[in-house]
Protein backbone atom coordinates (compact mmCIF):
# COMPACT_ATOMS: atom_id res chain seq x y z
CA UNK A 1 0.00 0.00 0.00
CA UNK A 2 1.12 3.32 -0.75
CA UNK A 3 1.89 6.16 1.38
CA UNK A 4 -1.33 8.26 -0.10
CA UNK A 5 -3.58 5.22 -0.27
CA UNK A 6 -2.78 5.28 3.59
CA UNK A 7 -3.53 8.28 4.77
CA UNK A 8 -6.73 8.04 2.80
CA UNK A 9 -7.59 5.26 4.30
CA UNK A 10 -6.95 7.41 7.88
CA UNK A 11 -9.20 10.31 6.61
CA UNK A 12 -11.80 7.60 5.70
CA UNK A 13 -12.13 6.59 8.95
CA UNK A 14 -11.59 9.60 11.13
CA UNK A 15 -14.55 10.88 9.09
CA UNK A 16 -16.64 7.97 10.00
CA UNK A 17 -15.91 8.42 13.94
CA UNK A 18 -18.55 10.87 14.05
CA UNK A 19 -21.15 8.75 12.68
CA UNK A 20 -19.90 5.68 14.86
CA UNK A 21 -20.46 7.71 18.08
CA UNK A 22 -23.54 8.92 17.02
CA UNK A 23 -24.68 5.44 16.52
CA UNK A 24 -23.04 3.97 19.47
CA UNK A 25 -25.16 6.76 21.60
CA UNK A 26 -28.42 6.18 19.89
CA UNK A 27 -28.08 2.46 21.07
CA UNK A 28 -26.91 2.92 24.81
CA UNK A 29 -29.99 5.89 24.33
CA UNK A 30 -27.31 8.59 25.38
CA UNK A 31 -27.89 11.31 22.36
CA UNK A 32 -29.75 13.75 25.86
CA UNK A 33 -33.44 15.14 26.32
CA UNK A 34 -34.07 15.32 22.73
CA UNK A 35 -32.58 13.05 20.18
CA UNK A 36 -34.33 13.80 17.31
CA UNK A 37 -32.84 17.33 17.68
CA UNK A 38 -29.47 16.10 18.95
CA UNK A 39 -28.78 14.12 15.45
CA UNK A 40 -30.23 16.87 13.34
CA UNK A 41 -27.85 19.12 14.53
CA UNK A 42 -24.92 16.87 14.78
CA UNK A 43 -25.71 15.83 11.26
CA UNK A 44 -26.13 19.62 10.04
CA UNK A 45 -23.27 20.86 11.58
CA UNK A 46 -20.84 18.31 10.29
CA UNK A 47 -22.32 18.58 6.33
CA UNK A 48 -21.47 22.25 6.81
CA UNK A 49 -17.52 21.07 8.72
CA UNK A 50 -17.03 18.77 5.63
CA UNK A 51 -18.09 21.15 3.38
CA UNK A 52 -16.19 24.00 4.77
CA UNK A 53 -12.84 20.91 4.89
CA UNK A 54 -13.48 20.55 1.33
CA UNK A 55 -13.44 24.08 0.48
CA UNK A 56 -9.82 24.54 2.29
CA UNK A 57 -8.12 21.61 0.58
CA UNK A 58 -7.12 24.26 -2.59
CA UNK A 59 -6.31 26.93 -0.98
CA UNK A 60 -3.90 25.24 1.64
CA UNK A 61 -3.00 23.45 -1.24
CA UNK A 62 -1.52 26.45 -2.91
CA UNK A 63 -0.22 28.43 0.43
CA UNK A 64 1.53 25.88 1.78
CA UNK A 65 2.28 23.64 -1.71
CA UNK A 66 1.64 20.67 -0.42
CA UNK A 67 -0.12 19.19 -3.72
CA UNK A 68 -1.05 15.94 -2.31
CA UNK A 69 -3.74 17.25 -0.83
CA UNK A 70 -6.09 17.61 -4.07
CA UNK A 71 -6.04 13.65 -3.36
CA UNK A 72 -8.29 14.15 -0.74
CA UNK A 73 -10.58 16.71 -1.54
CA UNK A 74 -13.25 14.14 -3.19
CA UNK A 75 -13.58 12.12 -0.45
CA UNK A 76 -13.88 15.33 1.43
CA UNK A 77 -16.67 16.28 -0.23
CA UNK A 78 -18.66 13.13 -0.57
CA UNK A 79 -18.54 12.82 3.46
CA UNK A 80 -20.33 16.51 2.85
CA UNK A 81 -22.83 15.01 0.42
CA UNK A 82 -23.13 12.10 3.09
CA UNK A 83 -23.84 13.72 6.16
CA UNK A 84 -25.84 16.20 4.05
CA UNK A 85 -27.97 13.05 3.03
CA UNK A 86 -28.18 11.52 6.68
CA UNK A 87 -29.29 15.45 7.85
CA UNK A 88 -32.46 15.28 5.25
CA UNK A 89 -33.24 11.89 6.33
CA UNK A 90 -33.29 12.61 10.21
CA UNK A 91 -35.52 15.76 9.01
CA UNK A 92 -37.79 14.11 6.45
CA UNK A 93 -38.31 10.58 8.86
CA UNK A 94 -38.59 12.32 12.52
CA UNK A 95 -39.56 15.77 11.70
CA UNK A 96 -41.93 14.40 8.15
CA UNK A 97 -42.66 11.15 9.15
CA UNK A 98 -41.72 10.40 5.37
CA UNK A 99 -44.78 12.33 4.42
CA UNK A 100 -44.37 13.75 1.39
CA UNK A 101 -47.09 16.21 1.28
CA UNK A 102 -46.37 18.03 4.32
CA UNK A 103 -42.18 17.77 3.55
CA UNK A 104 -43.54 20.16 0.45
CA UNK A 105 -45.63 22.01 1.85
CA UNK A 106 -43.04 22.37 4.68
CA UNK A 107 -40.28 23.77 2.71
CA UNK A 108 -43.06 26.35 1.38
CA UNK A 109 -44.00 27.42 4.93
CA UNK A 110 -40.36 27.53 5.98
CA UNK A 111 -37.56 29.71 4.13
CA UNK A 112 -34.82 28.20 5.94
CA UNK A 113 -36.09 24.42 5.12
CA UNK A 114 -36.29 25.74 1.41
CA UNK A 115 -32.45 27.43 1.59
CA UNK A 116 -31.22 24.16 3.34
CA UNK A 117 -32.66 21.72 1.11
CA UNK A 118 -31.83 23.67 -2.21
CA UNK A 119 -28.39 23.36 -0.82
CA UNK A 120 -28.41 19.99 -0.45
CA UNK A 121 -30.15 19.39 -4.22
CA UNK A 122 -26.82 21.56 -5.48
CA UNK A 123 -24.52 19.36 -3.94
CA UNK A 124 -26.23 15.80 -5.72
CA UNK A 125 -25.01 16.81 -9.19
CA UNK A 126 -21.36 16.89 -7.97
CA UNK A 127 -21.84 13.90 -5.65
CA UNK A 128 -22.44 11.60 -9.19
CA UNK A 129 -19.96 13.63 -11.13
CA UNK A 130 -17.21 13.21 -8.70
CA UNK A 131 -15.62 9.98 -10.59
CA UNK A 132 -12.90 9.78 -12.83
CA UNK A 133 -15.33 9.26 -16.05
CA UNK A 134 -17.35 11.99 -15.67
CA UNK A 135 -14.22 14.28 -15.54
CA UNK A 136 -13.17 12.89 -18.55
CA UNK A 137 -16.94 12.80 -19.98
CA UNK A 138 -17.44 16.77 -19.11
CA UNK A 139 -14.09 17.67 -19.61
CA UNK A 140 -11.66 19.61 -17.24
CA UNK A 141 -13.07 23.23 -17.94
CA UNK A 142 -17.04 22.09 -17.84
CA UNK A 143 -16.58 19.92 -15.16
CA UNK A 144 -14.74 22.61 -13.24
CA UNK A 145 -17.48 25.21 -13.85
CA UNK A 146 -20.08 22.69 -13.01
CA UNK A 147 -18.21 22.44 -9.42
CA UNK A 148 -18.42 25.94 -8.64
CA UNK A 149 -21.89 25.16 -7.81
CA UNK A 150 -20.36 23.75 -4.05
CA UNK A 151 -19.47 27.63 -3.19
CA UNK A 152 -23.40 28.27 -3.67
CA UNK A 153 -24.13 24.97 -1.58
CA UNK A 154 -21.32 26.19 0.96
CA UNK A 155 -22.99 30.20 1.32
CA UNK A 156 -26.57 28.96 1.08
CA UNK A 157 -25.81 25.73 4.02
CA UNK A 158 -24.75 28.89 6.70
CA UNK A 159 -27.58 31.06 5.73
CA UNK A 160 -29.47 28.20 6.76
CA UNK A 161 -28.07 27.60 9.83
CA UNK A 162 -28.23 31.55 10.84
CA UNK A 163 -31.79 31.70 9.74
CA UNK A 164 -32.94 28.85 12.47
CA UNK A 165 -31.07 30.09 15.65
CA UNK A 166 -33.20 31.63 17.88
CA UNK A 167 -30.83 34.53 18.55
CA UNK A 168 -27.78 33.56 19.59
CA UNK A 169 -25.47 33.72 16.03
CA UNK A 170 -22.34 32.99 17.30
CA UNK A 171 -21.64 29.61 15.64
CA UNK A 172 -23.35 30.78 12.37
CA UNK A 173 -21.34 33.52 12.56
CA UNK A 174 -18.35 31.73 13.03
CA UNK A 175 -18.60 29.42 10.08
CA UNK A 176 -19.61 32.46 7.74
CA UNK A 177 -16.16 33.64 8.53
CA UNK A 178 -14.28 30.47 8.24
CA UNK A 179 -15.96 30.10 5.15
CA UNK A 180 -14.88 33.77 4.03
CA UNK A 181 -11.73 33.59 5.01
CA UNK A 182 -11.81 30.36 2.31
CA UNK A 183 -13.33 32.00 -0.22
CA UNK A 184 -11.53 35.66 0.04
CA UNK A 185 -8.11 33.13 -0.08
CA UNK A 186 -8.67 32.07 -3.41
CA UNK A 187 -9.95 35.52 -4.66
CA UNK A 188 -6.44 36.57 -3.17
CA UNK A 189 -4.52 33.75 -4.77
CA UNK A 190 -5.98 34.15 -8.07
CA UNK A 191 -5.21 37.85 -8.19
CA UNK A 192 -1.39 37.45 -6.90
CA UNK A 193 -1.21 34.53 -9.88
CA UNK A 194 -2.18 37.04 -11.66
CA UNK A 195 -0.07 40.17 -11.00
CA UNK A 196 2.88 37.88 -10.75
CA UNK A 197 5.44 38.42 -14.04
CA UNK A 198 5.17 35.86 -16.93
CA UNK A 199 7.50 33.62 -16.30
CA UNK A 200 10.21 34.04 -19.84
CA UNK A 201 10.34 30.75 -21.59
CA UNK A 202 13.46 30.05 -23.08
CA UNK A 203 13.92 28.17 -26.20
CA UNK A 204 15.58 25.04 -25.44
CA UNK A 205 17.43 23.05 -27.70
CA UNK B 1 32.12 10.06 5.94
CA UNK B 2 32.29 6.25 5.34
CA UNK B 3 29.39 5.40 2.62
CA UNK B 4 29.41 1.70 2.89
CA UNK B 5 28.64 0.43 -0.68
CA UNK B 6 24.97 -2.00 -0.87
CA UNK B 7 27.95 -4.95 -1.24
CA UNK B 8 29.55 -3.98 2.17
CA UNK B 9 26.90 -3.93 3.75
CA UNK B 10 26.81 -7.40 5.49
CA UNK B 11 23.31 -9.15 5.17
CA UNK B 12 23.20 -9.74 9.07
CA UNK B 13 22.84 -6.47 9.09
CA UNK B 14 20.31 -5.83 6.90
CA UNK B 15 16.70 -5.31 8.57
CA UNK B 16 14.30 -8.59 8.03
CA UNK B 17 12.08 -7.97 5.36
CA UNK B 18 9.37 -9.42 7.43
CA UNK B 19 10.14 -7.07 10.55
CA UNK B 20 10.21 -4.43 8.49
CA UNK B 21 6.81 -4.64 7.28
CA UNK B 22 5.77 -5.36 10.90
CA UNK B 23 7.08 -1.87 12.07
CA UNK B 24 5.27 -0.39 9.38
CA UNK B 25 2.52 -2.19 10.13
CA UNK B 26 2.88 -1.15 13.38
CA UNK B 27 3.30 2.55 13.02
CA UNK B 28 0.30 2.70 10.93
CA UNK B 29 -1.84 0.83 13.30
CA UNK B 30 -0.36 3.45 15.94
CA UNK B 31 -1.43 6.66 13.40
CA UNK B 32 -4.77 5.03 12.62
CA UNK B 33 -5.54 4.45 16.51
CA UNK B 34 -4.45 7.75 17.49
CA UNK B 35 -5.56 9.75 14.86
CA UNK B 36 -9.39 8.28 15.51
CA UNK B 37 -9.52 8.10 18.95
CA UNK B 38 -8.24 12.24 18.76
CA UNK B 39 -11.24 12.62 16.50
CA UNK B 40 -13.85 10.96 18.75
CA UNK B 41 -12.29 13.10 21.44
CA UNK B 42 -12.96 16.06 19.75
CA UNK B 43 -15.95 15.15 18.88
CA UNK B 44 -17.02 14.50 22.26
CA UNK B 45 -15.85 17.92 23.33
CA UNK B 46 -17.41 19.64 21.02
CA UNK B 47 -20.73 17.68 20.66
CA UNK B 48 -21.24 15.62 24.14
CA UNK B 49 -24.59 15.47 25.35
CA UNK B 50 -23.82 15.28 28.99
CA UNK B 51 -26.23 13.81 31.22
CA UNK B 52 -25.40 14.39 35.29
CA UNK B 53 -27.89 14.32 38.13
CA UNK B 54 -26.94 15.81 41.34
CA UNK B 55 -29.30 14.68 44.13
CA UNK B 56 -31.46 18.30 45.45
CA UNK B 57 -32.52 18.66 48.53
CA UNK B 58 -35.70 17.09 49.47
CA UNK B 59 -38.49 19.86 50.02
CA UNK B 60 -41.07 18.60 53.10
CA UNK B 61 -44.61 18.74 53.15
CA UNK B 62 -45.24 18.83 50.20
CA UNK B 63 -49.09 18.58 49.67
CA UNK B 64 -50.57 16.40 47.06
CA UNK B 65 -53.65 17.05 45.14
CA UNK B 66 -56.72 15.03 46.30
CA UNK B 67 -57.34 12.50 43.30
CA UNK B 68 -61.01 14.21 42.85
CA UNK B 69 -59.79 17.36 43.03
CA UNK B 70 -57.22 16.65 40.21
CA UNK B 71 -59.27 15.83 36.94
CA UNK B 72 -61.16 19.10 36.34
CA UNK B 73 -58.05 21.02 37.95
CA UNK B 74 -55.33 20.73 35.51
CA UNK B 75 -53.58 20.49 38.51
CA UNK B 76 -52.14 16.93 37.89
CA UNK B 77 -51.84 16.23 34.12
CA UNK B 78 -52.64 12.11 33.79
CA UNK B 79 -49.20 11.69 31.70
CA UNK B 80 -46.17 9.97 32.00
CA UNK B 81 -43.02 12.45 33.29
CA UNK B 82 -40.11 12.82 32.02
CA UNK B 83 -37.24 11.78 33.75
CA UNK B 84 -35.52 14.08 35.84
CA UNK B 85 -32.22 13.65 34.14
CA UNK B 86 -33.91 14.85 31.02
CA UNK B 87 -35.63 17.74 33.00
CA UNK B 88 -32.39 18.82 34.51
CA UNK B 89 -29.86 18.55 31.12
CA UNK B 90 -31.74 20.00 28.80
CA UNK B 91 -32.43 23.51 29.84
CA UNK B 92 -33.02 26.79 27.86
CA UNK B 93 -31.32 29.60 30.25
CA UNK B 94 -29.82 32.14 28.11
CA UNK B 95 -27.83 33.70 31.14
CA UNK B 96 -25.88 30.59 31.61
CA UNK B 97 -25.68 29.73 27.93
CA UNK B 98 -27.17 29.32 24.93
CA UNK B 99 -27.18 25.24 24.32
CA UNK B 100 -29.37 23.58 25.92
CA UNK B 101 -27.39 20.76 26.77
CA UNK B 102 -24.57 22.77 28.63
CA UNK B 103 -26.80 24.94 31.08
CA UNK B 104 -26.46 22.59 33.57
CA UNK B 105 -22.68 22.09 34.10
CA UNK B 106 -22.94 26.21 32.97
CA UNK B 107 -24.92 26.98 36.26
CA UNK B 108 -23.84 24.47 38.76
CA UNK B 109 -22.79 26.14 41.74
CA UNK B 110 -24.73 29.26 41.45
CA UNK B 111 -25.43 30.39 44.41
CA UNK B 112 -29.42 31.13 45.80
CA UNK B 113 -28.70 31.96 49.49
CA UNK B 114 -29.02 34.58 50.38
CA UNK B 115 -32.04 35.64 47.97
CA UNK B 116 -34.50 38.39 48.06
CA UNK B 117 -37.75 38.86 45.91
CA UNK B 118 -39.10 42.70 45.72
CA UNK B 119 -42.66 42.81 45.32
CA UNK B 120 -43.91 46.31 44.73
CA UNK B 121 -45.77 48.96 42.69
CA UNK B 122 -49.46 49.25 42.53
CA UNK B 123 -49.58 47.45 45.73
CA UNK B 124 -50.74 48.88 49.23
CA UNK B 125 -48.18 46.66 51.04
CA UNK B 126 -45.22 46.56 48.91
CA UNK B 127 -42.46 44.06 50.55
CA UNK B 128 -39.08 42.75 50.12
CA UNK B 129 -39.48 38.87 50.65
CA UNK B 130 -36.46 36.71 52.21
CA UNK B 131 -36.92 33.80 50.19
CA UNK B 132 -37.40 31.50 53.11
CA UNK B 133 -40.45 33.55 54.30
CA UNK B 134 -41.62 33.66 50.92
CA UNK B 135 -41.90 30.35 50.88
CA UNK B 136 -43.71 30.09 54.04
CA UNK B 137 -46.95 32.13 52.58
CA UNK B 138 -48.20 28.67 51.63
CA UNK B 139 -47.54 25.36 51.70
CA UNK B 140 -46.03 23.59 48.85
CA UNK B 141 -47.95 21.84 46.55
CA UNK B 142 -47.67 18.93 43.74
CA UNK B 143 -48.40 20.27 40.22
CA UNK B 144 -47.87 18.29 37.59
CA UNK B 145 -47.84 20.59 34.12
CA UNK B 146 -47.23 20.16 30.63
CA UNK B 147 -44.43 22.85 30.01
CA UNK B 148 -44.33 23.43 25.85
CA UNK B 149 -41.38 24.97 24.56
CA UNK B 150 -41.93 27.61 21.61
CA UNK B 151 -39.33 25.86 19.63
CA UNK B 152 -41.23 23.03 19.69
CA UNK B 153 -40.50 20.20 22.18
CA UNK B 154 -42.63 19.42 25.37
CA UNK B 155 -42.11 17.83 29.04
CA UNK B 156 -44.12 16.63 31.54
CA UNK B 157 -42.58 17.81 34.79
CA UNK B 158 -44.12 17.43 38.51
CA UNK B 159 -43.77 20.91 40.22
CA UNK B 160 -43.13 21.66 43.75
CA UNK B 161 -44.81 25.68 44.12
CA UNK B 162 -47.42 27.60 45.35
CA UNK B 163 -50.15 29.74 43.49
CA UNK B 164 -48.85 33.28 42.82
CA UNK B 165 -52.05 34.60 43.66
CA UNK B 166 -51.08 34.07 47.21
CA UNK B 167 -48.27 35.89 46.97
CA UNK B 168 -50.38 38.82 45.11
CA UNK B 169 -53.08 38.34 47.87
CA UNK B 170 -50.40 39.25 50.36
CA UNK B 171 -49.48 42.45 49.09
CA UNK B 172 -52.80 43.51 48.34
CA UNK B 173 -52.63 44.70 45.00
CA UNK B 174 -54.73 48.33 44.61
CA UNK B 175 -57.49 48.16 41.76
CA UNK B 176 -55.31 49.96 39.53
CA UNK B 177 -53.22 47.37 38.71
CA UNK B 178 -53.90 45.69 35.35
CA UNK B 179 -50.18 43.68 34.85
CA UNK B 180 -47.75 41.84 36.76
CA UNK B 181 -44.04 42.32 35.71
CA UNK B 182 -41.36 39.59 36.35
CA UNK B 183 -37.43 40.10 36.40
CA UNK B 184 -34.74 37.58 36.91
CA UNK B 185 -31.63 38.10 39.07
CA UNK B 186 -28.88 40.98 37.00
CA UNK B 187 -25.80 39.49 38.04
CA UNK B 188 -23.11 38.93 35.40
CA UNK B 189 -20.35 37.79 37.42
CA UNK B 190 -23.09 34.75 38.63
CA UNK B 191 -24.24 34.75 35.10
CA UNK B 192 -22.01 34.59 32.87
CA UNK B 193 -23.56 35.22 29.41
CA UNK B 194 -25.32 38.69 30.72
CA UNK B 195 -21.72 40.09 29.55
CA UNK B 196 -22.81 40.41 26.50
CA UNK B 197 -24.50 37.27 24.89
CA UNK B 198 -27.39 37.68 23.08
CA UNK B 199 -30.04 39.25 25.00
CA UNK B 200 -31.00 42.44 26.28
CA UNK B 201 -30.64 41.45 30.63
CA UNK B 202 -32.39 41.79 33.03
CA UNK B 203 -34.82 38.78 31.20
CA UNK B 204 -38.05 40.32 31.86
CA UNK B 205 -41.55 38.93 31.27
CA UNK B 206 -45.01 39.66 32.06
CA UNK B 207 -48.98 38.77 32.82
CA UNK B 208 -52.10 40.17 32.89
CA UNK B 209 -53.67 40.52 36.08
CA UNK B 210 -56.31 37.43 35.79
CA UNK B 211 -53.38 35.48 34.21
CA UNK B 212 -51.50 35.95 37.30
CA UNK B 213 -54.34 35.30 39.40
CA UNK B 214 -55.48 32.37 38.06
CA UNK B 215 -54.82 28.63 40.02
CA UNK B 216 -52.44 27.34 37.26
CA UNK B 217 -49.75 29.60 37.87
CA UNK B 218 -47.84 29.19 40.41
CA UNK B 219 -44.17 29.93 41.79
CA UNK B 220 -41.99 27.02 41.78
CA UNK B 221 -39.53 26.62 44.21
CA UNK B 222 -38.93 22.63 43.58
CA UNK B 223 -39.50 19.68 41.02
CA UNK B 224 -39.78 15.41 41.74
CA UNK B 225 -40.42 16.62 45.45
CA UNK B 226 -36.55 18.88 45.63
CA UNK B 227 -35.57 22.23 45.17
CA UNK B 228 -35.04 23.52 42.39
CA UNK B 229 -31.63 23.10 40.54
CA UNK B 230 -30.10 26.12 39.13
CA UNK B 231 -30.68 25.10 35.23
CA UNK B 232 -34.22 25.30 36.42
CA UNK B 233 -34.19 28.52 37.35
CA UNK B 234 -33.53 27.95 41.24
CA UNK B 235 -34.73 29.10 43.51
CA UNK B 236 -37.96 30.32 42.80
CA UNK B 237 -39.56 30.77 39.14
CA UNK B 238 -42.58 30.90 37.15
CA UNK B 239 -45.04 28.18 36.02
CA UNK B 240 -47.54 29.44 33.62
CA UNK B 241 -48.76 25.95 31.95
CA UNK B 242 -50.44 27.26 28.94
CA UNK B 243 -48.25 29.42 27.80
CA UNK B 244 -45.17 28.84 25.90
CA UNK B 245 -42.30 28.07 28.01
CA UNK B 246 -40.39 31.11 28.16
CA UNK B 247 -42.69 33.39 29.65
CA UNK B 248 -42.04 30.65 32.70
CA UNK B 249 -39.07 33.60 34.13
CA UNK B 250 -36.58 31.72 36.11
CA UNK B 251 -34.85 33.17 39.39
CA UNK B 252 -36.71 35.86 40.19
CA UNK B 253 -35.80 38.88 42.10
CA UNK B 254 -38.56 41.52 40.93
CA UNK B 255 -42.27 41.16 40.94
CA UNK B 256 -43.88 44.49 40.18
CA UNK B 257 -47.44 45.35 39.89
CA UNK B 258 -48.76 48.22 37.34
CA UNK B 259 -50.93 49.52 35.12
CA UNK B 260 -49.74 48.59 31.43
CA UNK B 261 -48.12 46.41 29.72
CA UNK B 262 -44.95 45.87 30.45
CA UNK B 263 -42.10 44.85 27.83
CA UNK B 264 -40.91 41.46 27.55
CA UNK B 265 -36.97 40.32 26.46
CA UNK B 266 -38.16 38.04 23.74
CA UNK B 267 -40.67 40.63 22.51
CA UNK B 268 -38.28 42.89 22.85
CA UNK B 269 -35.94 41.09 20.68
CA UNK B 270 -37.94 40.10 17.91
CA UNK B 271 -41.91 41.77 18.50
CA UNK B 272 -42.89 39.30 15.31
CA UNK B 273 -41.81 36.17 16.31
CA UNK B 274 -42.80 36.49 20.34
CA UNK B 275 -45.90 38.24 21.45
CA UNK B 276 -46.84 39.06 24.93
CA UNK B 277 -49.51 36.46 25.32
CA UNK B 278 -47.35 33.50 23.65
CA UNK B 279 -50.29 31.22 24.59
CA UNK B 280 -49.75 27.75 23.37
CA UNK B 281 -52.02 28.01 19.98
CA UNK B 282 -51.37 25.17 17.31
CA UNK B 283 -53.04 27.25 14.71
CA UNK B 284 -50.96 29.80 14.89
CA UNK B 285 -47.27 29.40 13.37
CA UNK B 286 -43.75 30.81 14.50
CA UNK B 287 -43.66 32.83 11.86
CA UNK B 288 -40.17 30.16 11.06
CA UNK B 289 -41.59 26.79 12.41
CA UNK B 290 -44.79 25.30 12.65
CA UNK B 291 -46.43 25.16 16.33
CA UNK B 292 -49.37 22.50 15.14
CA UNK B 293 -46.97 19.70 16.23
CA UNK B 294 -44.50 18.73 19.13
CA UNK B 295 -41.66 16.65 19.92
CA UNK B 296 -42.40 14.74 23.74
CA UNK B 297 -39.15 14.87 25.01
CA UNK B 298 -37.99 11.01 25.81
CA UNK B 299 -39.99 10.04 22.78
CA UNK B 300 -39.24 9.81 18.84
CA UNK B 301 -41.66 11.55 16.29
CA UNK B 302 -44.55 14.08 17.04
CA UNK B 303 -47.61 14.58 18.48
CA UNK B 304 -49.97 17.14 18.01
CA UNK B 305 -50.23 20.58 20.26
CA UNK B 306 -53.18 21.09 21.86
CA UNK B 307 -55.05 24.75 22.32
CA UNK B 308 -53.50 26.39 25.31
CA UNK B 309 -51.55 23.35 25.96
CA UNK B 310 -54.24 20.87 26.91
CA UNK B 311 -55.56 24.11 29.55
CA UNK B 312 -57.97 25.32 27.00
CA UNK B 313 -61.12 24.27 29.84
CA UNK B 314 -59.16 26.34 32.64
CA UNK B 315 -57.96 29.52 30.71
CA UNK B 316 -59.79 29.67 27.62
CA UNK B 317 -62.39 32.31 29.34
CA UNK B 318 -59.64 34.63 29.71
CA UNK B 319 -59.40 35.07 26.05
CA UNK B 320 -62.94 34.66 25.20
CA UNK B 321 -63.72 38.11 23.26
CA UNK B 322 -60.08 38.32 22.09
CA UNK B 323 -58.62 37.52 18.41
CA UNK B 324 -55.59 34.84 19.41
CA UNK B 325 -54.14 35.58 15.80
CA UNK B 326 -53.59 38.58 16.37
CA UNK B 327 -52.56 39.00 19.87
CA UNK B 328 -50.37 36.30 19.76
Amino acid sequence: MKEIKFYKLVAFINSLVPLALMAWDWYRAQLGANPVEFLTRTTGMLTLVFLLISLAVTPLRKVLSIQWLIQFRRMLGLYAFFYGFLHLLTYIWFDRSFNIKSTVSDIYARPFIAVGMGSFFLLVPLAITSTKGWIKRLGGKRWALLHKLVYVAAIGGTIHFWMLVKSDTRLPIRFAFVLAIILGSRVVIKQLKHNAPPRTLVPRG
Amino acid sequence: MLIKKPDQIKSSEITDKKLYLTRRTFARGAVLAATTVATGLLYRKLNSPPQTRIEGEKIQGIEKVPDGQSANSGFTANEKLTSIEDITNYNNFYEFSTSKTEVASAAAGFVTRPWTVAVEGLVNKPRVFDLDDLLRLAPPEERIYRLRCVEGWSMVIPWVGFPLAKLLDAVEPSSSATFVAFETLYDPKRMPEQNGGSLDWPYVEGLRMDEAMHPLTILASGLYGEKLPPQDGAPIRLVVPWKYGFKNIKSIVKIRLINRQPPTTWGSYAANEYGFYSNVNPTVDHPRWSQASETRVGEYGKRPTLMFNGYAEQVGQLYAYMDLKANF
